[in-house]
């Protein structure tokens, strides 16, 4: 299945390919870092062509969601753990159920399959979301990049990667725990959109700006161009040539078409209304059109399910959200055929406690739990319709088939067509391979082979 | 050093400014022994230095690079119109005195000493404020620098209480090894993983016997020198310092101690070059040991009499840094223009010019905010309890390495993980260039912010008013050229009012604004 690539204009590649072959070496101009790295140069030719995800969804449930209210549900186990959500739905694949509060995902579980054994025994936010989206245990003097950061890289400008939006897009802040690009730096660093795909106006910082006319644009632009005292004084200096690609890579962007990809006006009504209209909702819908254009990676980062209190209402809220925006962009992904090429990852940091917290100051709430927790996969190679592992009765411990998220990252890395064995640039020049090794002393099933 | 005296552009006719409104008429020439040593080098290349810089290039440069602020368009005007020779000289001295100098100079040693609060170093907020105090109290009052080490190396206590003892805090994990690292990087520029095994673990000893304890308080913690630990062998332990030397330690001695009487003492030679050298990168870009911090044998200094000049200076100040940066500062090397006349593949490693590097990333929003009058918020949602930054106070003085910003990680804040120098990244992107170009953020504080408004507003005399614009935010005067340009925009400017706006948004995106020139 082919990306649907906007077909760019004659003279915008040719440009592009000058740029390719200029200064930086690569195109990768938002992300030049000649200076700390060895040349970027040496990555690209690491990754297999047999790549069967050209493309990552990241659906980040930045929080914790827990398993039980929604991919691993135990209606079985009573009130203490199931709270007032105690059934479950059967979905349109025999056997599997997911939680009552998700119908449309239950229509599409032939797409995705779910890991209900997910493991790495952390409760603490910042530990949790380092150690799921790296794969890596904290603390041996590095701080590892994290998945996106890893995956841009790889097939990114190094794998030819033209596209004048950036590889690597985070809806619409960055997560802020942790360095999404570790010791990769800023060349791995993701664009963050800023502003609200649900609002009536979806304004990208930097990229559309209220209030000045494309004519003023130009105007000042000129006069950018006129007040160039410096420039004239320091003809031929890499410094000032390297900012100047970068301004000439920012024009395109703000005066050109490639921003409209932004500008969800452009998609009908009906289909704006069946993701949802709602932030996430309209994001998943932007991260289907981001992947049209080619970008490599793109992360959501949906905020709002460190539910210590309240859990059940927000739960009542939240859950519908979820299901109508994944549920419409896997079915979308699938009409449109990119779901084959386009891998969806969805997860939060950990769970959350199976017990309900009744007890006062909660009232009703669910703690951090990372002793066990749900993620779903979905297409890039991941075969749907499936159930990866168990976990106990009561959702409290892995029964079956555990899967560290180091497995998970390896197996994303694999159907990417990046070796786990391949070298990761290190800035002091260190050994790294780019796969997450098991951690020493935890059990684990590997790599996750029986949905690949 | 005297400086150039060519008139400022103000009064200058187009004919007689003779290059460009950076340079000066002057060539370097051998007045200090930093010029001789810098020449001597230039010349067995066949490369021509740069001319000296213009007094205005000069103004902007020292304010940037010692206070890490911009100056203001009066403080700009009156150096500018100032006649006496020295008034480069006591530009300097009045720099190295203000709070500013304190407050950059803890910046950067913040970035070294990995200040703060998140993952992986997780120092927590309390101890990050204590901390980063501490460190710009030592700077403001310029404790000799081997005392700050001192008590850097051989504190013990609280946290909150005694904050030199967070620099043990401040490592990603706590044992021996793992600090001798950070040790070595941070005052003998070294990369200890580059040494063979044997040689770090006898450097680890020294640090084998730190105790941590937590106490009642939430998050405090007491750093201490645990004689128990490390001698459950009965035998005393030797350490090696990484000159070799093997020493036994006695059992009541703090061998955190003994490792600082070594660093510390006055013939010893890695204290003195980390630090000469570093503040040459610091104030020159670049190191004449480069990276400033991954000194040995095979990364040589591209000028060796220089370092080893400097070193003596270190040493002959006792230590008192602020010395050291008064006389490079004061040198015609440091003063030499960035206009490049030699292409010269060594040019750069032999300081033939000074290089344009990109403001950093805190210093420039606060340029932004001093030049337009608007204010930066900051607030972390994270760590817990949540930390909100008063308006007025400048991004230079942030203590800390966690605070959510958008801006600063775009343009290249260390994560301060390390604490290697080439964590700050002054590369320029496309995003950043989306930012200044074009982003609400930015363009609300030109249009909102009191400053730049009430100027273009009030002002009867567009040219005055340009001039101020010039003025507050390159520090010079326009060229003849530019007041042309720009009056002829504000004529035609189809912008109207906003035109005088506009014409501060591109000074504001010009590389000159934007550069270390």
């Amino acid at each position: 299945m082919s990306v649907q690539h906007r077909p760019l204009s004659e003279t915008e590649m040719t440009r592009r390919e000058a740029l390719r072959l200029g200064l930086c070496g690569a195109a990768g101009l938002l992300l030049p870092d000649p200076q700390s790295f060895a040349p970027v140069g040496q990555v690209g030719c690491q990754t297999a062509g047999s790549a069967k995800a050209k493309a990552v969804i990241q659906i980040w449930l930045w929080g914790g969601p827990c398993h039980l209210d929604t991919f691993d549900p135990k209606p079985e186990v009573g009130a203490d753990y199931t709270g007032p959500l105690d059934k479950a739905i059967e979905t349109n694949v025999s056997g599997i159920r997911i939680g009552e509060l998700l119908p449309e995902l239950a229509k599409q579980a032939d797409k995705y399959a779910l890991i209900r054994s997910m493991t790495h025994g952390s409760n603490a936010h910042e530990t949790a979301a380092y150690i799921v989206q790296t794969g890596r245990k904290p603390g041996d003097g590095q701080v590892y990049p994290g998945a996106g950061a890893v995956v841009s890289l790889f097939r990114g400008y190094e794998a030819g990667y033209k596209g004048l939006i950036p590889p690597y897009i985070v809806l619409t802040e960055l997560q802020g725990r942790f360095s999404e690009s570790g010791f990769l730096g800023s060349r791995a660093r993701p664009f963050a959109t800023g502003g609200d795909p649900g609002a009536a106006r979806f304004v990208v910082e930097g990229i559309s700006a209220a209030g000045i006319s494309e004519q003023r644009q130009r105007d000042r632009r000129d006069l950018l161009h006129r007040l160039n005292t410096l420039e004239r004084a320091h003809p031929k200096d890499p410094a000032l040539q390297a900012l100047a690609h970068c301004e000439e890579q920012a024009y395109d962007l703000i005066l050109g078409d490639s921003g409209k990809v932004f500008d969800l006006t452009q998609e009908k009504d009906d289909l704006r209304a069946r993701y949802g209209r709602n932030t996430f909702g309209q994001s998943c819908l932007l991260a289907r059109r981001l992947i049209e254009r080619g970008v490599v990676f793109i992360t959501i980062n949906y905020k709002g399910w460190d539910t210590h209190k309240q859990h059940f209402q927000i739960m009542r809220r939240k859950l519908p959200e979820l299901d109508r925006g994944l549920a419409s962009l896997l079915q979308d992904l699938s009409e449109r055929g990119l779901l084959d090429s386009t891998l969806v990852w969805v997860s939060g940091e950990f769970g959350r406690t199976p017990r309900v917290q009744w007890e006062a100051p909660w009232n009703g709430g669910r703690g951090h739990y990372g002793a066990v927790f749900s993620s779903l996969v979905a297409g890039g190679g991941f075969r749907g319709g499936q159930v990866v592992g168990a976990s106990d009765a009561r959702g409290e411990e892995v029964k079956e088939r555990p899967v560290h998220p180091s497995d998970l990252i390896r197996s994303i890395y694999t159907l990417a067509g990046i070796s786990p064995e391949a070298a990761l640039p290190h800035p002091q020049g260190l050994k790294v391979q780019v796969g997450p090794p098991t951690p020493e002393g935890v059990r684990t099933g590997g790599i996750l082979s029986e949905i690949m | 050093m005297t400086s150039s005296d060519l008139c400022s552009s103000d009064c200058a006719a187009p004919d007689e400014v003779p290059f460009s409104p950076y340079e000066s008429r002057e060539e370097l020439a051998p007045r200090g022994r930093i010029e001789a040593l810098v020449l001597q080098r230039l010349k067995s290349l066949g490369i021509q230095p740069a001319r000296l810089c213009s007094d205005e290039v000069f103004l902007r440069r020292v304010y940037l690079d010692v206070i890490g602020t911009l100056p203001s368009s009066r403080e700009a005007r009156q150096f500018l119109q100032e006649r006496s020779p020295d008034r480069r000289a006591k530009l300097i001295d009045r720099l190295l005195e203000r709070e500013e100098f304190a407050e950059y100079r803890a910046l950067k040693w913040c970035d070294l000493l990995r200040v703060k609060s998140e993952f992986p170093i997780n120092l927590w907020p309390n101890a990050v404020q204590a901390y980063h105090r501490w460190i710009r109290d030592s700077i403001r009052s310029n404790v000799p620098y081997t005392r700050f080490v001192r008590e850097l190396l051989t504190s013990s206590g609280s946290n909150f209480r005694v904050p030199p003892v967070n620099f043990y805090r401040a490592v990603q994990n706590r044992q021996p090894q793992t600090i001798a690292r950070a040790v070595a990087l941070t005052f003998m520029g070294c990369r200890a993983e580059k040494w063979s095994a044997e040689r770090l673990n006898g450097m680890a000893a020294f640090f084998s016997q730190i105790g941590f304890k937590s106490t009642g308080e939430w998050k405090e913690e007491i750093v201490f020198f645990d004689p128990q630990k490390a001698h459950s062998g009965a035998k005393p332990l030797t350490a090696v310092f990484p000159d070799g030397k093997p020493v036994r330690l006695s059992p009541g001695r703090d061998p955190r101690e003994v490792f600082a009487d070594w660093l510390t003492a006055p013939g010893n030679p890695w204290l003195a070059r980390c630090i000469a050298n570093r503040i040459w990168y610091w104030l020159l870009g670049r190191g004449i040991v480069h990276e400033p911090d991954d000194i040995r044998p095979d990364n040589p200094p591209s000028n060796p009499e220089l370092l080893a000049y400097l070193e003596r200076e270190v040493i002959a100040a006792r230590y008192d840094l602020k010395q050291i940066f008064r006389l490079i500062l004061n040198s015609g090397v440091y003063q030499l223009s960035s206009v490049a006349r030699s292409s010269h593949p060594q040019a750069a490693a032999q300081f033939a010019r000074y290089p344009l590097r990109r403001l950093d990333a805190e210093v420039l929003i606060d340029a932004l905010n001093q030049i337009t009058g608007a204010t930066e918020e900051y607030s972390s949602p994270i760590p817990e309890p949540f930390t909100f930054i008063p308006p007025e106070k400048r991004s230079i003085s942030l203590a800390d390495g966690s605070i959510t910003s958008a801006f600063l990680e775009m343009f290249g804040r260390p994560p301060r993980d390390t604490g290697m120098e080439s964590e700050r990244n002054n590369q320029p992107t496309a995003a950043q260039r989306l930012h200044l170009l074009n982003s609400s953020h930015i363009q609300r504080k030109i249009e909102r912010g009191p400053y730049l408004t009430g100027q273009t507003r009030s002002s009867r005399n567009p040219q005055a008013a340009i001039e101020e614009l010039y003025l507050t935010i390159l520090s010079r005067f326009p060229t003849p050229e530019e007041r042309k340009i720009t009056a002829e925009y504000l004529r035609t400017g189809a912008a109207g009012r906003d035109s005088a706006l506009d014409i501060a948004w591109a000074l504001i995106n010009s590389a000159e604004f934007l550069y270390r020139h």
